[in-house]
């Protein structure tokens, strides 16, 4: 979503984005004249009438889970929101009994918070471990 | 599930759904509107429509269409803006 309107995504989708990804870009490229949705997500600058480098994780219940915004020079990491939403759904799927420690990734440790788990942290969990899992 | 649009000259336009956001304070006359609020993690997140282009099409797209299913929204400073 930016400020530009429908039509100069097309442009940009046909003229260079399909260049770099086969069959041009598989979501919708959304326009937002004025930055109205911007302003309520805190991401439009008034004073540049653009948008900020915005992204929202948004669950199955409509409910934002994270957020990350960047200055623009700067590009996202794809990989890490996709993680990101592996640990959100992994929680979500455990009803909120499991956590994803640091750097989690799908088929590693999750840690059962409760009683007994206070203070012991450092019995099964390591800062090392998350350099291993992402290597 | 969004639905197409024509396209005519006038240039489609979305905008918040809804419930209004919760307005802020009023400011003092001569007073520059500062620091927009940032919504908050755990919050519903507020829905919108935006007109968008889609593989080849106009369509009207709905946040609250997308319930049920995980999304990321990304906003970016504007087409052709490099990164």
């Amino acid at each position: 979503m930016s400020v530009d309107s429908v039509f100069v995504h097309k442009m940009w989708n046909d003229h260079e984005l399909s260049r770099m990804v086969d069959g041009g870009v598989p979501f919708p490229m959304l326009s937002d004249g004025g930055g109205r949705v911007g302003s309520v997500y805190g991401v439009y600058d008034p004073d540049a009438g653009v948008e900020m480098r915005g992204r929202f994780i948004i669950d199955p219940d409509g409910v934002i889970q994270g957020y990350e915004v960047l200055t623009p020079p700067v590009g996202r990491n794809v990989g890490e929101t996709i993680r990101q939403i592996q640990a959100f759904q992994h929680v979500r799927a455990s009803k909120g009994t499991e956590a994803t420690p640091s750097g989690w990734r799908p088929g590693k440790l999750t840690l059962k918070p409760g009683p007994g788990l206070v203070g012991k942290v450092w019995e099964v969990w390591k800062p090392s471990m998350e350099s291993e899992e992402n290597p | 599930m969004p639905e197409e649009i024509k396209a005519g000259c006038a240039r489609p336009t979305g905008g918040p759904v809804g419930e209004k956001p919760v307005e802020a304070p009023p400011v003092l006359a001569g007073e520059r509107k500062e620091a927009q609020v940032m919504i908050k993690v755990g919050a519903k997140a507020p829905d919108f429509t935006a007109p968008a282009y889609f593989k080849g099409t106009f369509v009207q797209v709905k946040l609250s269409d997308y319930l049920g299913k995980w999304v990321v929204l990304c906003f970016y400073p504007g087409d052709f803006t490099f990164v």
